[in-house]
């Protein structure tokens, strides 16, 4: 039966091609964007198909490797979270490979191997962390993910080297503090199984090292989520970055760490054990929060596209962390549908930041103009949907999970979140209609307010507009039909709910 | 006949005019035959509706369920098809008026200017028959976005400025109506409306019914105009006449004023209001803003920004009206809405075809001008009579109804407010009146004529209406007998 092979048939397929691209790319070099999106795409079926058959069965696979039972081996657990999360990230590189055809000849000509092969390895790292039942198994995929997405970041402007180091540095102590809390844990309970574990913990959560534990863990996996105030790194390294390595780690690499935070905060300890020592999910939610208005606040300021969305994503990242703080099934429900919306959204306006460059050789909002609405009329409309899902009006997406986290943060009565929602809302308007002002406005302190210059139509090619189509219509599919998929996220609840 | 699928056939049909619009930016005449032809059959689709709005039928289509236990319904109630008569007929005649009037002006962007008019009035009927709040505020917010390229369109500095404040404004509102729905949601468990409430089970302490009723009163407030909430209106008046005319008078604030009503006598409900003194914050607003509005009308020079002002304040008899709770009180508040409409958008399409005709906006240079353009000032006396609430324009009838009612409950202090508003909207229309007839016009006025009939007609058309509906309230459309069964459904829930 093959469906109870996909949790060992998604990584599988990454390091395949991670293999097969630098060794096929040495002899033909023009296809190894060819096998990259192959590789993504085959990972995406198995993703899909893997959800589908969990959707039918309602069983979570447990995948043990090489048949060893856990605790003894290592196992992979397929539940319908992981399969969840899976499945969004693979097919959100799926199509950012695919945009990336063209920039990828303009950006980084001659590494386009290399870029390939170390994104394979990226999404290992990334599945692996999803999909792993086991803690230490965990950081050996967090440490795959974060040395090759060093090394994506890399490939870029002038600056981004420095930047990356930078992230590698900062990255490094995350994942060290977060080892620190496996290893603490470990000491305490003689297991790394996560399942395990979290049969154990009643026993041990008085004992000091388990509270230490959960902190490092929470503040090495911070880190990696860029959550507020461990967020430093993440804006220079999004911007400086080529657009498509940014457009491939930004919607995804944040999203995985905070997934890491839904396992260890409500599935590792629970909603019942979490704020047994101390008010872990309060002062989780009160740096999400302040992320959300941070972040809001800093993309207002930037005046460099990319910068912007950086920015963004943190705030975008606080909504998700904010979700998991409320540890209720309404903010559980906004965490997990915002996943999935802003990984679309973000991932899209990031394509669009790639184009704009490839195109107009920058991607500065004050150089922007009235004539892109000539010039790219689709892929001003696309970022026109994923701008105004963003700000969360509905019917689209964006608004949705925003709903969900509101009703949350309303269950617990928590009416200091609720106006951090409604505010932060209000800035992602204030960033994205200047910007839409500037491209469907004349500027009325220009000189001429007459289109004197008739522009001709220059709209990105198909490579580039067919994933950006993807997400637009996605946006608001999902927005439409959000239901079906909520009902899908009511069988992901972790016990407790 | 099945009429099931008729309202969600009104919502769309303008909707699927837009890609024709769109189309056919090339040819004008074809451009604007689609917008007319949309909007004959969007008020037929309406009017299919009435006969069963009469009987108090419902009609009731879940579309589909968008968030768990919270469904996209549409519900025709005879108050849904009551507003949706009222914005989907006078779209026709504000659709042939914007022919004249873009045309005759010479504006740019014709074609994004009636592609978002189009999805303005989808908007508009979406948020006459939306079943619940969540539908409500989906169309809510739609119409947010399809004005802002109306009120932008002279893509000027201050048209932006205007622009911008109209996001401000509006967006800001529809997060708190969204906050407020979803208090109301983890209360009651429903979003639905109903005739009476759905309050009326909960266990709402003091300060939360505040709270909550003030966050609805936030979001359904700025479009009502209600005051401190107002000052987009004027500001909006950047926008074309015929968005002023329809958007500033008719649908936009009109759904507003719709929304008001809505929380009242269908989230509140009539005996919720009262327990916990809700109406009386919102007589008082009402209050303070239609005598602050008509006195700050006095001010104004311009003449778009003086209706913007004299509808800020009309706007507030119909959020008086609701707040008065008597049944005589809410059928003068919802007769207000339909005639306030007439009226209304009679006085804006003078003041556009003014504009067009002769270039002047303010009211100091309009010496003389009713020699020149006897029938739109004719029309424009009509409508500022009706507003000032003199027989036998229609705006005495809802005046009246909006008096007694307030008698009804037992209360003066609001028959000496809209009997000061009645002196007041006299004193700053009569100015007009006064100088258009009676002053000698400059010599600028020579050689110029009446303005072109796709303008004077629908005025006049509008300024007809007025008197009709004056004379007779229930011609035609039947309005007091919907507004009636409207508020005895309220107050009286079966």
């Amino acid at each position: 039966m093959i469906g109870s092979e996909i949790p060992a048939l998604i990584p599988v397929t990454y390091i395949l091609f991670a293999i097969l691209i630098p060794v096929i790319g040495l002899w033909k070099r023009e296809i190894t964007w060819h096998l990259g999106v192959l590789g993504t795409g085959i990972a995406t079926l198995f993703s899909a198909w893997g959800f589908m058959h969990l959707i039918q069965t309602g069983e979570t696979i447990r995948y043990f490797f090489g048949g060893w039972v856990p605790p003894i081996g290592i196992e992979f657990v397929y539940d319908g979270l992981a399969a969840f999360i899976v499945l969004v990230i693979n097919a959100i590189a799926f199509l950012v490979l695919i945009h990336s055809k063209e920039i990828s000849k303009v950006e980084f000509p001659g590494k386009k191997m290399a870029y390939y092969a170390v994104s394979m390895l990226l999404m290992l790292g990334f599945n692996g962390m999803v999909l792993t039942g086991d803690l230490f198994n965990l950081y050996v995929f967090l440490e795959i993910s974060s040395l090759s997405s060093y090394a994506l970041i890399a490939i870029g402007e002038k600056r981004a080297p420095y930047s990356a180091f930078r992230y590698l540095i900062i990255g490094t102590v995350g994942g060290s503090l977060y080892l620190l809390g496996v290893g603490f844990l470990y000491t305490v309970t003689g297991t790394l199984n996560i399942i395990d574990m979290h049969d154990m913990l009643p026993m041990v959560i008085g004992h000091s090292s388990v509270i230490a534990a959960l902190i490092l863990m929470i503040v090495g996996v911070g880190v990696k989520a860029a959550l507020f105030p461990l967020h430093g790194w993440l804006p220079d390294s999004y911007t400086f970055a080529s657009s498509t390595s940014s457009a491939l780690i930004a919607p995804i690499g944040t999203k995985v760490a905070a997934y890491i935070l839904f396992r260890v905060v409500l599935f590792l300890f629970g909603v019942e054990l979490i704020d047994d020592q101390l008010p872990v999910t309060t002062i989780i939610g009160i740096f999400a929060g302040i992320g959300i208005l941070y972040g809001s606040i800093m993309a207002i300021a930037q005046s460099e596209l990319k910068k912007m969305l950086a920015y963004s994503s943190v705030s975008q990242i606080g909504y998700i962390i904010m979700g998991i703080s409320l540890a209720n099934p309404f903010g559980f429900i906004g965490a997990v549908l915002h996943i999935l919306n802003h990984a679309m959204m973000k991932a899209l306006l990031f394509l669009v930041s790639g184009s704009m460059r490839l195109k107009e050789g920058h991607s500065l909002i004050t150089k922007f103009d009235n004539s892109y609405r000539k010039k790219y009329p689709w892929t001003m409309a696309a970022f026109t949907t994923a701008a105004i899902s963003m700000v969360g009006l509905p019917p689209l997406a964006g608004f949705f999970s925003k709903w969900y986290l509101a009703l949350g943060t309303i269950e617990n009565s928590n009416w200091i979140l609720l106006a951090v929602i409604l505010i932060s809302s209000l800035l992602n308007a204030v960033y994205f209609f200047r910007i839409l002002e500037k491209v469907y406005l004349n500027n009325p302190d220009a000189e001429s307010s007459e289109e004197t210059e008739v522009v001709e139509r220059d709209e990105v090619g198909f490579s580039m507009m067919f994933p950006m189509a993807v997400m637009a219509i996605g946006l608001l599919l999902v927005g439409i039909f959000n239901a079906y998929i909520v009902n899908v996220i009511f069988t992901m609840f972790p016990a407790g709910f | 006949m099945d009429l099931t699928y008729i309202p969600l056939y009104a919502v769309l049909v303008s909707l699927a005019a837009v890609p024709f619009i769109l189309l056919s930016s090339k040819k004008p005449n074809l451009r604007e035959f689609w917008t007319i032809l949309a909007g004959v059959i969007k008020f037929l689709l309406v009017l299919t509706l009435l006969p069963s709005a009469l009987q108090g039928n419902v009609i009731e289509l879940e579309l589909l369920e968008i968030a768990p236990n919270l469904p996209l319904v549409f519900k025709a109630d005879t108050f849904g098809v009551f507003f949706a008569l009222i914005a989907s007929g006078l779209w026709i005649f504000t659709s042939f008026y914007s022919i004249g009037y873009m045309r005759g002006h010479h504006e740019k962007k014709q074609t994004r200017y009636f592609a978002s008019f189009a999805i303005c009035l989808s908007s508009t009927i979406g948020i006459a028959f939306s079943g619940n709040l969540l539908t409500f505020i989906i169309f809510y917010e739609m119409l947010t976005l399809a004005t802002y390229p109306l009120v932008i369109h002279s893509e000027t500095k201050k048209g932006i400025a205007a622009g911008r404040k109209y996001l401000t404004y509006t967006l800001t509102a529809g997060l708190l109506l969204i906050a407020a729905a979803g208090i109301t949601y983890a209360l009651t468990g429903t979003l639905e409306f109903t005739p009476g409430g759905i309050f009326g089970d909960v266990d709402l302490s003091q300060s939360m019914a505040v709270v909550i009723f003030l966050l609805f009163l936030g979001g359904v407030g700025v479009k009502a105009g209600i005051m401190p909430l107002h000052s987009w209106l004027p500001s909006a008046m950047a926008a074309p006449t015929p968005v002023s005319a329809l958007l500033h008078a008719v649908a936009v604030v009109k759904s507003g004023v719709f929304g008001v009503i809505r929380v009242v006598g269908f989230i509140f409900g009539p005996d919720v209001m009262a327990e916990f003194g809700l109406n009386e914050i919102l007589m008082v607003l009402a209050g303070i803003t239609i005598i602050v509005a008509s006195l700050l009308a006095f001010a104004q020079d311009n003449l778009k920004r003086r209706l913007a002002y004299s509808t800020v304040g009309h706007l507030s008899y119909i959020v008086l009206g609701a707040a008065l709770l008597t049944e005589t009180g809410l059928i003068g508040s919802m007769m207000h809405i339909s005639f306030h409409a007439t009226m209304k958008i009679t006085l804006f399409f003078c003041a556009g075809a003014i504009m067009v005709n002769l270039h002047k906006k303010d009211i100091s240079t309009m010496n003389g001008i009713a020699k020149v353009m006897p029938w739109t000032m004719a029309a424009f006396t009509i409508g500022s009579m009706g507003l000032a609430g003199i027989p036998p324009v229609n705006g005495f009838v809802s005046k009246w109804y909006l008096a007694s009612g307030a008698l009804e409950g037992g209360m003066i202090i609001p028959v000496v407010i809209l009997v000061i508003s009645g002196l007041l909207n006299v004193g700053y229309f009569f100015p007009i009146i006064h100088r258009a007839y009676f002053k000698k016009g400059g010599p600028e006025l020579e050689g110029h004529t009446e303005a072109s009939p796709f303008m004077v007609v629908p005025l006049m058309g509008t300024a007809v209406l007025s008197i009709l509906f004056g004379l007779n309230p229930d011609l035609f459309f039947n309005f007091f007998d919907m507004a009636t069964a409207v508020a005895a459904s309220i107050f009286n829930p079966i």
